[in-house]
């Protein structure tokens, strides 16, 4: 075993906290939305949401904005408990990307 | 010292000097690893709570765990802490603490 990704207080090389006001785009805020009803529902709770960004892969973990690990965990968490299946999430996806575009 | 957010008592009382497990093992843990093997002091008992190491797996989170505030100083966490007298302090589950020797 070794310390989590997720677990870097005081390692170096962290670098300057960026402290600026940032505009959170429109799919992060509905991905806010998306948590607390799953939540206000009892589908999800906030342990259940931190485990499955902890038990990513490192590289993906990485990879992600925060919103991204938030959407990527609730997928995990709604495929988990047969809500959805993998392959709806997919097929829905398809369907948004040829109305919409790639994103 | 402020006051218990419960009224279920623990196995720690404030003041008491406690040495955090140094446990490294699968699954969801809320004890930073920066902390684990450090001796503090027992700042705060919050009370009991359901143990999000259940939990996080969508189990029941019982049985409910003491959640202590507990404080260290910087110098015993920091390797080469210039500051002096400033306190770290950090939220601990009470199956991770044991009595300091």
């Amino acid at each position: 075993m070794a310390r989590g990704h997720h677990d870097v207080g005081g390692l170096s090389g962290a670098g300057q906290i960026d402290q600026s006001e940032h505009q959170l785009s429109d799919w992060e805020i509905l991905a806010d939305a998306v948590n607390q009803a799953l939540g206000a529902r009892g589908i999800k709770r906030t342990d259940e949401m931190r485990r499955a960004r902890e038990e990513m892969d490192s590289k993906t973990y990485h990879d992600m904005t925060y919103y991204e690990r938030w959407i990527a965990s609730i997928e995990t968490i709604l495929i988990e408990k047969n809500i959805l299946t993998k392959d709806e999430i997919d097929r829905r996806l398809a369907e948004f990307e040829k109305e919409w575009g790639e994103p | 010292m402020g006051r218990a957010v419960n009224s279920e008592a623990g196995r720690f009382k404030p003041g008491d000097r406690v040495t955090v497990r140094r446990e490294d093992r699968a699954g969801h843990i809320r004890t930073p690893w920066y902390i684990r093997g450090k001796t503090g002091r027992i700042e705060r008992v919050y009370g009991a709570f359901l143990n999000p190491e259940s939990l996080a797996y969508g189990r029941d989170g019982l049985p409910k765990r003491t959640l202590y505030l507990v404080a260290f100083s910087q110098g015993d966490v920091w390797e080469r802490y210039l500051g002096s007298e400033d306190k770290l302090l950090v939220d601990i589950y009470e199956h991770w603490l044991d009595p300091a020797t």
